[in-house]
């Protein structure tokens, strides 16, 4: 259950925020969270309803934007997507590949008040 | 009241431009007007900051620091200990040992009389960058030898979180089935080794060893797989070359 770790970060990102900022409340937490993350979105969800009671996103709303698995192929020089770690490229077939998107978890933007 | 959403708020904040090509009015709850914050920045960037720290520390003693991960029964600590007995008048070592409440496995890393520091985590499921830092400020770094992180026995948790380590040592012991690779994909993805342990009880169980090194590769195609048991010993000369070959590579 790192997802509480990963919701405990965000809030010290948005206290951080709300010293930089000045803003009293967080209206919404947009996150990018990628296809192959490590991350369970339910989990996730369900931790961030619980973590933020008592902060300035007590009552925030969560959007989670899922960001595509791509991967770059090493064997056949081309980039395609894949959906999880054992995928083979989709052109030629290998494994060899290199995630170039969907591992991300990124805070992407607050909307505050 | 206002038009735009119909809240009948009284006092009525001016509109908002929340999205690209349009202006919504927001009512707010009075506290000021809504801003928008444009952060793109990793929810783990404070736990990345505190691994900068780590591996520089690391660097900065020519210290070989190895995150050692695996199922809860793996067998880590038996492996651990026999490593470090084998390696101890070879070269300076020390283990930090992650373990949710009990300083078991540090006892049994003390027996060794290698330096061995317990980080009790608590109901924390994994071992963070931030906690490693704060034990290396008790536990001196093996100078030119190897540190030792055994984290948390969890095949998830762990993998989101950068030590500050030169390496990821994954062990997966045969009696955990060999459906494993694919089950918990990520921390094969992310690991620098495998070690398949207990190999001296693959005659007992039902273990399909082909089927689980060809799940390893379509996960991790090259990524070094060493069988071995840390019971009987077999394969362990192979497992203590790869560490001398990866201190070797530090100093060059």
């Amino acid at each position: 259950m790192h997802e509480f770790s990963l919701c405990e970060s965000i809030l010290d990102s948005i206290a951080e925020q709300a010293r930089r900022h000045g803003f009293q409340r967080v209206r919404r937490v947009v996150l990018d969270i990628g296809e192959l993350a490590n991350v369970e979105l339910e989990a996730l969800r369900f931790a961030f309803e619980i973590t933020r009671c008592g902060t300035l996103a007590a009552t925030a709303e969560l959007t989670i934007i899922e960001q595509p698995g791509r991967a770059e192929c090493p064997d056949c020089a081309r980039s395609g997507a894949v959906h999880t770690h054992f995928d083979p490229c989709p052109h030629c077939g290998g494994h060899r590949w290199r995630l170039t998107g969907g591992h991300e978890l990124r805070i992407r933007e607050l909307e505050v008040e | 009241m206002c038009t735009s959403c119909g809240c009948g708020h009284p006092d009525m904040l001016p509109a908002v431009p929340l999205r690209p090509g349009g202006l919504v009015h927001d009512p707010g709850s009075g506290l000021g007007p809504v801003r928008r914050i444009v952060l793109e920045q990793d929810i783990l960037a404070k736990n990345a900051e505190f691994a900068a720290v780590n591996r520089h520390r690391f660097a900065a003693a020519g210290v070989l620091a190895l995150n050692l991960v695996s199922a809860p029964g793996a067998g880590k600590t038996t492996l651990l200990a026999r490593t470090v007995t084998a390696l101890r008048d070879e070269c300076p070592l020390a283990v930090l040992s992650g373990d949710p409440y009990t300083a078991q496995d540090a006892e049994r890393i003390a027996a060794t009389g290698v330096p061995v520091l317990q980080i009790n985590t608590g109901k924390g499921c994994h071992l963070d960058a931030q906690g490693v830092g704060r034990a290396l400020d008790r536990l001196p770094l093996p100078e030119g030898g190897i540190l030792f992180i055994e984290n948390v026995g969890n095949l998830v948790c762990p993998v989101d979180f950068d030590l500050g380590e030169d390496g990821m040592v994954l062990v997966l012991s045969v009696t955990e089935g060999e459906d494993k690779p694919l089950k918990y994909a990520p921390i094969f993805a992310a690991a620098s080794v495998l070690l398949l342990n207990k190999v001296d009880l693959l005659a007992h169980v039902d273990f399909d060893l082909v089927r689980c090194l060809n799940d390893v590769r379509r996960v991790h195609a090259d990524l070094p797989v060493l069988q071995l048991s840390a019971r009987s010993g077999a394969g362990f000369a192979t497992w203590l070359n790869w560490l001398r070959q990866r201190c070797a590579a530090l100093r060059r």
